[in-house]
C-alpha cells in the first residue's frame, strides 16, 4: 500500500519545512482534499495539518480591522460578533457557503485555496488542462452550464466555487503569506491567477507558501449585502453570486465594491461596473449600463449563456435595494 | 378525512402516538446502529471485493495488466475476462459479468480486484490497467433514431401499443387541442444505503448478506447467473437502508460478491460506490414524450394520445410502462399510447418510484393543464368532467375510483379555486402561483406465504419473507398482526426479511403492504380456527399453521383497482435569477385502508418530496461525447434539501377499503411522486405564464436569454 505522512506541527517553521518535502500537502479542514484525495485528483505523499499552527485566532488591528487567522473555522468566523458588526457582507457569505457540518470544518485558509468543483476536474476519466496539463478540456464541449463567462481560456474555463472569497474580494482584504524566505502580502483579489495557457497554476503563492492569516481593513460607513442564487436552496454551489458594498453621499455613489462569484476563475471584482457607478447618482439605467460595461467581455458557451442575463439581473437588483432605488419589475414570460 | 399530520404526538413510553399508532418498532434500534445493514455483518476471515469499471462506452477489451495489481500486499484474486468462471447464457446481461471483452457502457464492471482489506482492494483496484479497442459511442436519446423499435410489451407485461376509437378523426374534429412534447431526463435513485452484498459459502450453498427489496426475486436471479439452484440460495436482508425501486432486483456486486468468495474460499464484501451507483443499479430512463389531447369548447375530452420514446441497453431489455397511466385517468372516445424503445451504449435503466406512472403523469398532468387554458375552464373542474365511469381503457367497473373527491377535498383544503382565480401574486422580485395535478398508482398484490403460531405462554410468532426497505412495513405488518391475534403488540415477534421465511411479494409496485397483511391475516385467521377446534392446549413448540394466498389472489374479479390522489401546490418564481422555490404542497389520497398513519404520511411525504426534487433538480447530465452521466455524485445530482420542503400536508380520505385481502390494504409508497412534478410546474405556468415541458425546471430554462 502506498504509505501516507501525516503531520501536525506545532509552529509555522516546521510546518514550512515539512511542506517543502516533495509531494507534501497542507491540509486544513479537509472538506475538499480529502473528497480530492478520494478521487484521485490529488495523491499526496504527506498531509501537513495546520491546525495546530496558533492560527486560529482572530485579533485587532490598529485603526479597527480584524486579522484572521487561517485555521479559523468558517462557522466560527461568521458567528464571531466584530465580523457580524463591521463585516455583515461576509458573515453573510459564510453562512450561503456548503452546510453546517462543512462549515464547522472549513478553514479560512482552504476555502481560499479550495479546487474547482468542475466535473471533469474532478474525475480522472475526463480530460482536464488544469489536473493533467495538455490533457485537454471536457468541458468546453460538454457540460459548463456552472462554469465562467468571464476571464477563462481556451484552455480552461473553470470557476472559484467559494462565497466566502468573493465578500473578502468586496472587502478589499489582504492575504499575509508565509515562505521560507519571509512574509508577504498580497490583495485577496490577486491571489487567484487567470488561467490563461497554465490553468494548473491557480495562485500567486510560490511552491510551499503557507497563508497565515487575512486581513480585513477597518470597516467603512456602508450598506452591504451578500446574494448567492443556486439551484436548491441549501447546500449547493453558487451559480452566480454577488457581494456589493456601497456608500452613499448625498444622493451619490460615493464609492461603490462589487465582486462576483461563481462565474470566473476567481472572486472577480467589477471594476469596470464600479467605475461606472461612482460619483454617479445612482439610478437603474446606471446599474445597468454599469454591469453591461462589466460584461462587455464576457465570453459565454452555449451552456452557460444564461449567466449573462442572470449576473444583470442580480446586480441591478442588489444595487437598487443598496441604494434605495425602486428595482426593475421584470417578468419571465 | 383523516389528517395524517395529527399523528405525530408520541408515548415515548409505549413507543405509540397519541392515537395508539404503533411507532418504529426499529427506530431506536436504527438511530442507535444497533440495526445491522448489509455490508457491517462481518466475518472473522472476510476479503474484500472492489469493481473496476470500464473507461470508454463502447469498445474492446484488448488487453488486462494486472501486474502492478496483483503485487499489492493483501491481493488474493483478479476476476476479468481473462480470469473468470464460465456462466450460462441469461437474460439480464447487467449480471453476467467478466464473460466477454466487449464494453457496453462506461461504467460497466470490467474486472474485480479481491484483498484482505479494503485498503488494498482500492489500491489495486486503480493500478489494473486495461487496453481498449474505442468504438464510437451512441448514448443520446432521440425520437428520430434509426433503431427505435416497439418492444414486445412494456413492464411488467402490458401491451406496447393502444387504440381505442378514431383518434385521429377525433383530434381533426376538436373544438380545442393540445399538442406538446415533454422530456424527463434520466434520473437516479440514491438510497442512503448503497448496493452491498456479503457473500458467505458453505459447502455449495450460498447465502448473501443483502441489500435487496425482496429475497425471493434476488435468490431465482442470483442463482440463474451463476448456474446454481435456487435453493442453495439464502438471501438475509434485515435492514435496507432506502431502495426506490433499485433494490427490486439483484445488482452486479452480489454476482462479483459470489464470484470473489467462491474463488478466494471465504466471505466476501462488495459495497457499491456512491459514484458507481449513477451505473451499476439502474435509474430511470430519460423519455420524450408527445401528448395530443382533443377537447370539445367546454372541455369534454374527445381524443387522447400518448407517444412515448425511452431507451434500453444493449446488454438487458428494460421497457418503462410510461403511457400506461394514460390508458386509465380520462374518459374519451378516441385513445392511443405508444412506446418505442431504443438500445444504447448506456447502463440497463431499471426501476424507480412509481416506473411508468411517474414520468407519464408529469407528461398527461401538464397537458391536462395545457387544455384547462386553452378551455379557459379551471384544471380541478376539467379533470371532474373528464372524469370515467368505467376504467376507459378496459370497461371494467373501478374498485374504489375517489380521485374526484380527493380533487374536491384538497381544493376546499387549499383555498383553490380563490387561490387561483386571484391569479399570480407579486412580491417583490417574487412571483407566486399555484397549481394542481391528479395521482394514481394501481392497487396490486401478489401471491404470498406466511406462519402464524401459537405458544402456550402467550406468545405468538409470525413470520413473512416481507422487506423493510426503511418504509415502517415491519411497525405496520407487527400492528396488523397483533389486530388479527386480537393480542397486544408486545405479544407478537414479527420475522421478515430471510428467504428461509414462508415466501412473499418484494417491496414493489406498492404490493407489499396488501400482499403481505393478505397472506398474514389468513395465516391468524386459520390459526385462531385451529385454536378454536382444539381443546385449548398448545405444546411446547406451539401449533403453526402456514398459508399461501395464491387461491384468493388467483380469483380476483375483475376490476380496475388504483390509488388516487391529487396534489395541489404553491411556488414562487424569482423573475431576476428564475429560481424557482415551493413553499406549500398538499396531498389528498385514497389508497385502501390506511395501515399505520405515521408510516403512510412519511411514505407519502417522502413521495411528494422525490416528486420536488424531480420537478426542480434531478437531472442526470449526460456528456454525450464521454458518453456518461457527468454528476455522478450528490453534489452535483441535487435531490432537495430540507430548506428546500417548507411544509408538506397529508392527509387520506376516510373509509378506503380494497377487496385485496382481509385488511383492505393499498400501499402507499409510489402514489405520493406521481403528478408532483407536473403541479410544480403547472404551478409555475400559473406564476409566470412560462411553460415548462422540459424537467428539471431549471433556472435557466425560466431566464430570457
Amino acid at each position: 500500500m502506498t504509505p501516507l505522512g501525516y503531520a501536525r506541527p506545532r509552529d509555522v517553521a516546521d510546518a514550512l519545512d515539512r511542506a517543502a518535502a516533495p509531494g507534501a500537502m497542507f491540509i486544513g479542514g479537509g472538506t475538499n482534499l480529502v473528497d480530492l484525495m478520494k478521487l484521485g485528483v490529488e495523491t499526496p505523499a504527506a498531509l501537513v495539518d495546520v491546525g495546530r499552527l496558533g492560527l486560529d485566532r482572530i485579533e485587532e488591528l490598529a485603526g479597527g480591522g480584524l486579522r484572521i487567522g487561517a485555521a479559523v473555522r468558517n462557522s466560527r468566523l461568521a458567528a464571531d460578533a466584530r465580523v457580524r458588526q463591521r463585516y455583515p457582507v461576509l458573515a453573510e457569505a459564510l453562512v450561503n457557503g456548503a452546510s453546517g457540518q462543512l462549515r464547522n470544518m472549513a478553514t479560512v485558509g482552504g476555502n481560499l485555496l479550495q479546487r474547482t468543483r468542475c466535473a471533469y476536474f474532478q474525475d480522472t476519466s475526463a480530460d482536464c488542462n488544469k489536473r493533467v496539463p495538455g490533457s485537454g478540456c471536457s468541458a468546453r464541449a460538454g457540460d459548463h452550464r456552472n462554469l465562467a463567462i468571464l476571464g477563462g481560456s481556451p484552455a480552461c474555463i473553470a470557476t472559484h466555487p467559494s462565497d466566502m472569497a468573493v465578500a473578502m474580494v468586496a472587502l478589499d482584504a489582504v492575504v499575509n503569506v508565509r515562505t521560507p524566505a519571509g512574509t508577504s502580502r498580497t490583495d485577496v483579489r490577486e491571489l487567484h491567477r487567470l488561467p490563461g495557457s497554465t490553468p494548473h497554476i491557480e495562485t500567486v503563492l510560490a511552491a510551499g507558501s503557507l497563508i497565515e492569516s487575512v486581513d480585513l481593513p477597518a470597516p467603512v460607513e456602508a450598506r452591504s449585502t451578500y446574494r448567492k442564487v443556486r439551484d436548491r436552496a441549501s447546500f449547493a454551489f453558487a451559480v452566480a453570486s454577488v457581494a456589493a458594498i456601497v456608500q452613499l453621499d448625498d444622493r451619490r455613489v460615493r464609492d461603490v465594491r462589487i465582486a462576483l462569484g461563481a462565474v470566473a476563475p476567481r472572486p472577480w471584482r467589477a471594476s469596470a461596473a464600479e467605475d461606472v457607478i461612482r460619483g454617479e447618482s445612482p439610478s437603474t439605467a446606471l446599474f445597468e449600463s454599469a454591469i453591461a460595461a462589466e460584461l462587455a467581455d464576457a465570453e459565454p458557451l452555449r451552456g452557460n449563456a444564461y449567466k449573462v442575463p442572470l449576473l444583470r439581473n442580480l446586480v441591478v437588483r442588489v444595487l437598487c435595494e443598496l441604494c434605495g432605488v425602486d428595482p426593475p419589475v421584470r417578468s419571465l414570460a | 378525512m383523516t389528517s395524517l399530520d395529527s399523528a405525530l404526538e408520541v408515548d415515548a413510553e409505549r413507543l405509540t402516538d397519541a392515537d395508539g399508532t404503533l411507532l418504529r418498532v426499529d427506530g431506536p434500534d436504527k438511530v442507535t446502529g444497533r440495526a445491522v445493514y448489509a455490508a457491517e455483518h462481518h466475518f472473522a476471515d472476510q476479503a474484500y471485493a472492489v469493481p473496476v469499471t470500464s473507461t470508454i462506452a463502447k469498445g474492446m477489451i484488448m488487453a488486462i495488466d494486472v501486474a502492478d495489481a496483483e503485487v499489492v500486499a493483501g491481493v488474493l484474486t483478479i476476476i476479468s475476462a481473462d480470469h473468470a468462471p464460465v456462466l450460462p447464457e441469461g437474460d439480464d446481461g447487467e449480471l453476467r459479468l467478466f464473460q466477454s471483452h466487449e464494453v457496453a457502457y462506461r461504467g460497466q464492471i470490467v474486472a474485480a480486484v479481491v484483498a484482505t482489506s479494503l485498503e488494498a482492494a482500492v489500491e489495486a483496484a486503480g493500478l489494473v490497467r486495461i487496453r481498449y479497442d474505442e468504438a464510437p459511442a451512441d448514448v443520446l436519446l432521440r425520437t428520430d433514431h434509426p433503431r427505435l423499435y416497439a418492444p414486445e410489451h412494456v413492464n411488467p407485461d402490458f401491451a406496447t401499443d393502444t387504440t381505442v376509437g378514431d383518434v385521429e378523426a377525433q383530434l381533426a374534429q376538436a373544438d380545442v387541442v393540445v399538442d406538446a412534447t415533454y422530456t424527463t431526463p434520466g434520473e437516479h435513485n440514491n438510497p442512503m444505503e448503497p448496493h452491498a452484498t456479503i457473500a458467505v459459502w458453505d459447502a455449495g450453498r450460498l447465502t448473501l448478506y443483502d441489500s435487496v427489496q425482496g429475497s425471493q426475486r434476488a435468490r431465482r436471479a442470483v442463482a440463474a447467473a451463476l448456474g446454481i439452484d435456487p435453493d442453495d440460495v439464502r438471501v438475509v436482508y434485515q435492514f435496507v437502508g432506502g431502495g426506490f425501486g433499485s433494490k427490486g432486483s439483484s445488482r452486479p456486486q452480489a454476482i462479483v460478491a459470489a464470484l470473489a468468495a467462491r474463488e478466494v474460499d471465504r466471505p466476501v464484501v462488495c459495497v457499491v460506490s456512491r459514484a458507481q451507483m449513477f451505473t451499476m443499479t439502474g435509474y430511470r430512463t430519460p423519455t420524450i414524450q408527445r401528448v395530443q389531447l382533443g377537447a370539445t369548447a367546454d372541455g369534454r375530452l374527445t381524443a387522447t394520445a400518448h407517444d412515448v420514446w425511452e431507451q434500453t441497453s444493449t446488454i438487458a431489455e428494460f421497457a418503462e410502462q410510461t403511457a400506461v397511466a394514460t390508458r386509465h385517468m380520462y374518459a374519451a372516445p378516441g385513445r392511443r399510447t405508444t412506446h418505442r424503445l431504443v438500445a444504447l451504449d448506456v447502463p440497463t435503466p431499471a426501476w424507480m418510484r412509481a416506473p411508468g406512472e411517474c414520468p407519464g403523469m408529469f407528461a398527461l398532468e401538464s397537458a391536462m393543464d395545457e387544455l384547462a387554458t386553452a378551455c379557459a375552464i379551471d384544471p380541478v373542474e376539467l379533470r371532474i368532467i373528464n372524469e370515467p365511469d368505467l376504467d376507459p381503457e378496459t370497461g371494467t367497473p373501478f374498485g374504489d375510483r375517489r380521485l374526484v373527491q380527493c380533487l374536491r377535498d384538497g381544493a376546499r383544503r387549499f383555498s383553490w379555486a380563490e387561490r387561483r382565480g386571484r391569479g399570480p401574486q407579486r412580491d417583490g422580485a417574487w412571483l407566486s402561483g399555484v397549481g394542481v395535478a391528479s395521482s394514481v398508482y394501481p392497487a396490486r398484490a401478489q401471491t404470498s406465504a406466511a406462519r402464524a403460531t401459537a405458544y402456550p405462554d402467550g406468545r405468538w410468532l409470525v413470520e413473512i419473507d416481507a422487506a423493510d426497505i426503511g418504509t415502517g412495513s415491519r411497525t405496520a405488518l407487527l400492528g396488523y398482526a397483533a389486530e388479527c391475534l386480537a393480542v397486544s403488540a408486545d405479544r407478537v415477534e414479527l420475522r421478515i426479511a430471510d428467504s428461509a421465511l414462508p415466501a412473499a411479494m418484494i417491496a414493489g409496485g406498492s404490493m407489499g403492504a396488501a400482499s403481505w397483511t393478505w397472506a398474514i391475516g389468513k395465516a391468524c385467521a386459520e390459526l385462531q380456527q385451529r385454536l378454536d377446534r382444539s381443546d385449548g392446549s398448545i405444546p411446547a413448540l406451539g401449533i403453526a399453521v402456514e398459508v399461501s394466498t395464491k387461491d384468493e389472489v388467483a380469483a380476483l374479479p375483475d376490476v380496475s383497482r388504483f390509488s388516487f390522489g391529487a396534489q395541489f401546490v404553491e411556488v414562487r418564481v424569482n423573475t431576476d435569477t428564475g429560481e424557482t422555490r415551493v413553499p406549500h404542497m398538499l396531498g389528498v389520497f385514497s389508497a385502501g385502508r390506511i395501515l399505520n398513519p405515521v408510516m403512510a404520511r412519511s411514505q407519502l411525504i417522502g413521495g411528494m418530496t422525490m416528486g420536488l426534487s424531480m420537478a426542480l433538480m434531478e437531472e442526470a447530465i449526460l456528456d454525450v461525447e464521454l458518453g456518461y452521466v457527468v454528476n455522478h455524485d450528490l453534489a452535483q445530482y441535487h435531490i432537495a434539501t430540507h430548506a428546500d420542503v417548507p411544509s408538506i400536508e397529508v392527509h387520506v380520505l376516510d373509509g378506503g377499503r380494497s377487496d385485496l385481502g382481509r385488511a383492505g390494504a393499498q400501499g402507499v409508497g409510489e402514489v405520493g411522486i406521481v403528478g408532483a412534478a407536473a403541479a410544480v410546474a403547472n404551478a409555475v405556468h400559473h406564476a409566470t405564464g412560462i411553460r415548462v415541458r422540459d424537467l428539471p425546471i431549471r433556472l435557466d430554462r425560466l431566464l430570457p436569454c
